[in-house]
C-alpha cells in the first residue's frame, strides 16, 4: 500500500497500516512450506532431565521433528564452555519452571500443539527457591554481586539528622505483557543463509546474536521486523526460545514459526524484577536534606546476572551532600529479568519518590515545596552542570492544572461521601541518551525523499518523528518522506532501548537532510540555478534520478562537559473508597521535560501510555508465584491486571519543549522512560493524602489499604 | 527418539495404521507404487480428508467453502488459512480482544470461537471494514485522535469500537470506557480510543 492517507503532517506515517490490518508483525508472513513449532516446557523447577520420550509426539499426525537436547543441531557457541549457563537444548538442567526443553514441529499450529502434549518428560529434582523476600533474607550474610557502592560525604548520615525517615519498600515481580505475543519465524536455507521475521526491539542485535550463537557470517543472517507489537524491553534481547526455533529451522531445513502463548509469556521472556530497597533520608527541620541513602536488593536468576540502575536517582536528583547507595542482586529460581519500561530507574524512583514523600510530611511540609526546595543546581554525583533542566517550570505548569491549591497537607481532609480524595506528586528521571547511529538519505527526481536506518518502532512512532526532524531541515513534506526501518541489512543503529532512538537516529536524520541540501545548493550553484529552486528541479536539470548521502552521527565533547537527563513530573488525584480501600485514579498531569518535542501528537501518546502503565504498576501488577512449585499462577490477562479502557481517567499532558543546546541537533530527549518514571510514587503519595494509610509495598491493592 | 528407561508406547492410532498399512502393502504389493504414496504422504491425506469438516462462511463479503479441523479456531483460520492476519491473537483466551471480529454483525472474540461454529455465518474482519480506499470512519478517528501506539491490538479495538457505538453504549466517555474494557492496549492508548470513539458517534457513523 503505498498511497499515504496521512491528512497531518503530525499523524503517525504508519498509521494507515494499522488501522486496516495491513502492518504485518513477524508471525504473518507467508513463506513456502512454513512450518510450526510449538514448546514444551519443564514441570519441575530445579533438576535434571532424566529422560524424554518424544515417540508419541513424532508419530502424531503432521509432525516433522521434535528438537531437544537429544537431538540438537550443531550451535558452536553453545558448544563452548562459558556464558549463559541456560544454552537451550545444550543443556538438561532445570533452571526454573516452565523452561522450554523440546519444541515439535508440525504442518499446523493444531497439530504441533497436540503432538507437544504428547512429549513425556522425567526429571530429579533439587530444592529450590522462587521467593524472591525470602532469598534476600537468606543473603544479607552472603557477598553478592551487584554495582560498585556509592558515597559522597559522610555514610548514612541521614541517621543523625535533625528529622530522619527510614523504611522498606517493595515491589513485585512485574511482566511486560505487550500484546503481541513473542515468537519468532526462521527459516535456514541452503549455505546456511538465515533469514528470521524476528519481534525485536533491534535487528542487528538479532542478526548478531544468531551470527555468534551458530558461528555463521553476519552476511548470512537477515533479520526482518517492520512492525513490532510492543516490547516495553522485552524484546531487547534474543532469547534462548528463539535460538531453539533456529535450531529447529536449521534441522528441518523449513521455515519454522514459533508464537509463544500468553502463559509462556511470564517465564522465558523476562520480566522487572521483584526489589526490596531501604530509604533513609536525614533533613533540618526547615527542610534542607542533609543525607541519602539507598540501599537496593533486585531480583536475578541463578543461571545469568541481571542489574539495572535501582539506585541511580538517588545519586543526583536532590542537593544533598551525604549519599550513599549499594545495590546487590539476590537469584532465585526463575527465568532471567530483563529492562522493563522506565527499568531499575522506575523501581528505584517508587521508594525515592515516596520516601521524599514521607519526609515532607514528618517535616509538615507541602511534598512540592520540599522537592523545590531541595532542587539541584548541579549534578552533584558527577560535579557538572545539567545541560538543560526546567523542573522548577514543571511542578508550576503541572500544579496548576492538577489543582493543587486544593490539596489539604493533612491527610484524610477531603472527603466526598464514602470516597477519601488526595494528591500526589512525583519526579521521573532518566539519562538522556545519545547513541551512534547510520542514516541513508535517498533524494529522488519526483521530490521525494527516503531514509533507511536499521532501527525499530515497537509503538513510539518512531518512522513519524524520522519523518517530521526531516521534514523541517529539507521543507519537504511529510507525506513524500519514507522512512525505512526493522530490516537488519539498512545502515547500523542501536537497539530501541532506553529512550535514545529519537535522540540518536535522528541526529543522523539530520545530518543526512543537512548534506543532502548542501549537495543540491551546490548543483544548483553549478547549474547556474536560484538557491531557492526545488530539489526535484535542480536534480532533473542536472540529469539525476536520485542523489544519495549516508552519514553516521554521534555525540560529540558536550557529553563530557554537560550532565544530560530528561525529566517528568507527575501529578495524580485519586479517590480511595473508605469501605473497601478500592483506589481510582481521578486524574492524571504529566509534564514532560525533555527539551523540544519533534512529534507532538505520538510524544503526547507516549507519555499517555507511560501513566497509563504506571497505573498499573501502582495498582495493580504482580506476577504471583506458588513458591511450593515454583509456578506463576496469574499467568494470564484474566489474573495479571493490566489497566482497561476504565481503569484510565483524563490524562493530561503538558511539555516544556524547550530545545536541550548540548543533546543533539533537534535539542530533543528521549521520553519512554521518564513517562513511567516516578509514576507509580504519585500514586502511593496521592493514596497516602486521601487516607493517611502508607502502603510501601505494590501493588496498592484493597486489602493493604484495609489492613493498614 | 526415546531414552532408555521407558517402554515403548503401546498405544496405536488410526494414522500408526494407515502407515503400516502402507508400509505392509509395498512388501506384498508392487512395491513403487505404494511406496510412492507412502512418500507422498497419502496416510496424511487420508488422515486430513477424515479429519475436517465442511465450512461454509462468508468473510469480508466473500464466500467460503472448505474444510477445517474442528479445533480449528476461527482466529486461526482467519489468521493462517486465509491470511487475513488483520485480526491479533494477543491470548488465546478471550482475556484481550485483539482478535474482535463481528459475526453476523456482533462483536466476538474469535479465539473463543471454533471455526466450524461459524457454519453460514458472515464474518467481518479489520481488513473489511474500509470501503476501498476509503476508511471507515473509525479507522479514520483512530488516526486523528492517534489511538494506538505499536498497532497490535488496534484491529480488534477498531471491531470493538464500531460495534460499541452500532451497541448504543456512548452515552459518556465512562460508558464507552466501559464497553471498551474488553479490549487491553498495553500501550495505554486508551484515552485517545474513547476520543475517536466519542467522534464517531457525534458524527454518526456510515461505512
Amino acid at each position: 500500500m503505498e498511497k499515504r492517507l496521512i491528512k497531518d503532517e503530525n499523524d503517525r506515517v504508519d498509521g494507515i497500516f494499522k488501522v486496516t490490518g495491513k502492518a504485518k508483525y513477524f508471525a504473518e508472513y507467508e513463506l513456502p512450506g512454513l512450518t510450526y513449532g510449538v514448546l514444551v516446557t519443564s514441570t519441575i523447577t530445579k533438576g535434571r532431565i532424566t529422560s524424554l520420550d518424544t515417540r508419541a509426539a513424532e508419530k502424531a499426525p503432521g509432525v516433522i521433528s521434535v528438537v531437544s537436547h537429544l537431538n540438537k543441531p550443531s550451535a558452536p557457541a553453545y558448544e563452548q564452555e562459558g556464558g549463559s549457563a541456560m544454552k537451550i537444548f545444550y543443556t538438561d538442567k532445570i533452571f526454573y519452571n516452565g523452561q522450554p526443553i523440546a519444541i515439535v514441529v508440525a504442518n499446523t499450529f493444531e497439530r504441533a500443539t497436540y503432538a507437544a502434549s504428547l512429549v513425556k518428560a522425567t526429571y530429579t529434582k533439587d530444592a529450590f527457591n522462587t521467593d524472591f523476600e525470602k532469598a534476600v533474607g537468606d543473603a544479607q550474610a552472603k557477598k553478592l554481586q551487584g554495582q560498585p557502592d556509592y558515597k559522597r560525604g559522610i555514610e548514612n548520615a541521614y541517621q543523625t539528622a535533625e528529622v530522619k525517615v527510614e523504611e522498606k519498600y517493595h515491589l513485585p515481580i512485574e511482566t511486560h505483557n505487550p500484546m503481541e505475543l513473542h515468537g519468532i519465524i526462521a527459516d535456514w536455507r541452503t549455505n546456511n543463509q538465515v533469514v528470521v521475521y524476528a519481534k525485536t526491539q533491534g535487528v542487528k542485535a538479532t542478526q548478531g546474536t544468531i551470527a555468534n550463537v551458530f558461528k555463521i557470517p553476519i552476511e548470512n543472517i537477515q533479520v526482518n521486523s517492520e512492525f513490532v507489537g510492543g516490547g516495553f524491553g522485552m524484546a531487547l534481547r534474543t532469547w534462548p526460545v528463539e535460538i531453539a526455533t533456529v535450531m529447529a529451522s536449521r534441522q528441518i531445513g523449513k521455515p519454522v514459526k514459533l508464537v509463544l502463548t500468553r502463559m509462556q509469556m511470564f517465564t522465558m521472556v523476562g520480566n522487572r524484577p521483584a526489589a526490596v530497597q531501604t530509604i533513609g533520608l536525614g533533613a533540618k527541620k526547615d527542610g534542607t536534606l542533609t543525607g541519602i541513602t539507598h540501599r537496593a536488593f533486585g531480583e536475578t536468576s541463578v543461571y545469568e546476572n541481571f542489574t539495572e540502575g535501582v539506585v541511580n536517582m538517588a545519586k543526583f536528583m536532590y542537593q544533598c551532600d551525604n549519599v550513599n547507595t549499594q545495590y546487590t542482586v539476590v537469584p532465585v529460581d526463575l527465568g532471567v529479568p530483563i529492562w522493563m519500561r522506565g527499568p531499575g530507574e522506575a523501581t528505584g524512583a517508587f521508594a525515592l519518590e515516596s520516601a521524599i514523600d514521607e519526609m515532607a510530611h514528618a517535616l509538615d511540609m507541602d511534598p512540592l515545596e520540599f522537592r523545590i526546595k531541595n532542587d539541584p543546581e548541579k549534578d552533584q554525583q558527577r560535579d557538572k552542570p545539567f545541560s538543560d533542566k526546567n523542573i522548577k517550570e514543571a511542578y508550576r505548569v503541572g500544579a496548576q492544572k492538577i489543582g493543587w491549591s486544593e490539596r489539604k497537607n493533612k491527610p484524610g481532609s477531603l472527603v466526598d461521601g464514602q470516597w477519601k480524595m488526595g494528591y500526589g506528586v512525583s519526579i521521573g528521571v532518566f539519562n538522556a541518551n545519545r547513541g551512534r547511529a547510520s542514516v541513508k538519505g535517498i533524494l529522488k527526481a519526483d521530490g521525494s525523499l527516503v531514509l533507511q536506518s536499521a532501527t525499530s518502532d515497537i509503538g513510539p512512532g518512531t518512522g513519524t518523528g524520522m519523518t517530521l526532524i526531516a521534514s523541517r531541515v529539507l521543507k519537504i513534506p511529510a507525506g513524500k518522506i519514507k522512512f525505512e526501518l526493522g530490516d537488519s541489512s539498512l545502515p547500523q543503529a542501536p537497539s530501541q532501548g532506553g529512550s535514545a532512538t529519537l535522540s540518536t537516529v535522528g541526529s543522523a536524520v539530520n545530518d543526512v537532510c543537512v548534506a543532502l541540501k548542501s549537495t543540491v545548493a551546490e548543483l544548483a550553484a553549478n547549474s547556474n540555478m536560484d538557491a531557492t529552486a526545488n530539489f526535484a528541479d535542480v536534480l532533473k536539470k542536472n540529469n539525476l534520478p536520485s542523489i544519495e548521502v549516508t552519514k553516521q552521527s554521534q555525540a560529540g565533547k558536550e557529553r563530557d562537559e554537560y550532565s544530560m537527563y530528561s525529566f517528568s513530573i507527575h501529578f495524580v488525584k485519586v479517590k480511595v473508597h473508605s469501605l473497601t480501600g478500592v483506589v481510582k485514579v481521578d486524574k492524571i498531569v504529566s509534564v514532560g521535560d525533555s527539551g523540544t518535542i519533534v512529534s507532538p501528537k505520538t510524544a503526547r501518546s507516549q507519555m499517555v501510555g507511560g501513566a497509563v502503565g504506571g497505573v498499573g504498576m501502582a495498582l495493580t501488577e504482580e506476577s504471583i508465584i506458588d513458591h511450593r512449585f515454583g509456578r506463576y499462577i496469574n499467568n494470564n490477562f484474566a489474573d495479571y491486571h493490566v489497566p482497561v479502557n476504565a481503569d484510565i481517567p483524563e490524562i493530561e499532558v503538558h511539555f516544556i519543549n524547550k530545545p536541550d543546546p548540548y543533546i543533539n541537533p533537534m535539542g530533543a530527549k528521549g521520553m519512554g522512560e521518564i513517562a513511567l518514571i516516578g509514576f507509580s510514587a504519585a500514586v502511593a503519595n496521592a493514596v497516602f493524602n486521601a487516607t493517611g494509610k502508607r502502603i510501601r509495598t505494590l501493588p496498592i491493592t484493597p486489602d493493604k489499604i484495609l489492613a493498614s | 527418539m526415546q531414552s532408555s528407561d521407558q517402554k515403548p508406547n503401546q498405544g496405536g492410532s488410526r494414522r500408526d495404521f494407515l502407515k503400516k498399512s502402507s508400509i505392509i502393502t509395498a512388501i506384498a504389493l508392487t512395491p513403487t507404487v505404494a511406496v510412492k504414496a507412502a512418500e507422498n504422504q497419502a496416510d496424511e491425506r487420508f488422515a486430513e480428508l477424515f479429519e475436517k469438516i465442511p465450512l461454509n462462511l462468508t468473510v469480508n463479503n466473500k464466500a467460503y467453502k472448505t474444510a477445517v479441523e474442528p479445533r480449528v479456531t476461527l482466529l486461526d483460520y482467519l489468521r493462517e488459512e486465509l491470511h487475513l492476519t488483520g485480526t491479533k491473537k494477543g491470548c488465546d483466551h478471550g482475556q484481550c480482544g485483539a482478535c474482535t471480529v463481528h459475526v453476523d454483525g456482533e462483536r466476538v472474540n474469535s479465539c473463543l470461537s471454533l471455526a466450524v461454529m461459524n457454519e453460514g455465518k458472515k464474518i467481518t474482519t479489520i481488513e473489511g471494514l474500509a470501503n476501498g480506499e476509503e476508511l471507515h470512519p473509525m479507522q479514520a478517528a483512530f488516526i486523528k485522535y492517534d489511538g494506538f501506539q505499536c498497532g497490535y491490538c488496534t484491529p480488534g479495538q477498531i471491531m470493538s469500537a464500531v460495534a460499541c457505538v452500532s451497541e448504543g453504549h456512548t452515552s459518556s466517555r465512562s460508558e464507552i470506557s466501559e464497553y471498551m474494557s474488553g479490549n487491553i492496549c498495553r500501550c495505554g492508548a486508551y484515552p485517545n480510543i474513547v476520543d475517536a470513539i466519542v467522534e464517531v458517534s457525534k458524527g454518526g457513523m456510515k461505512a
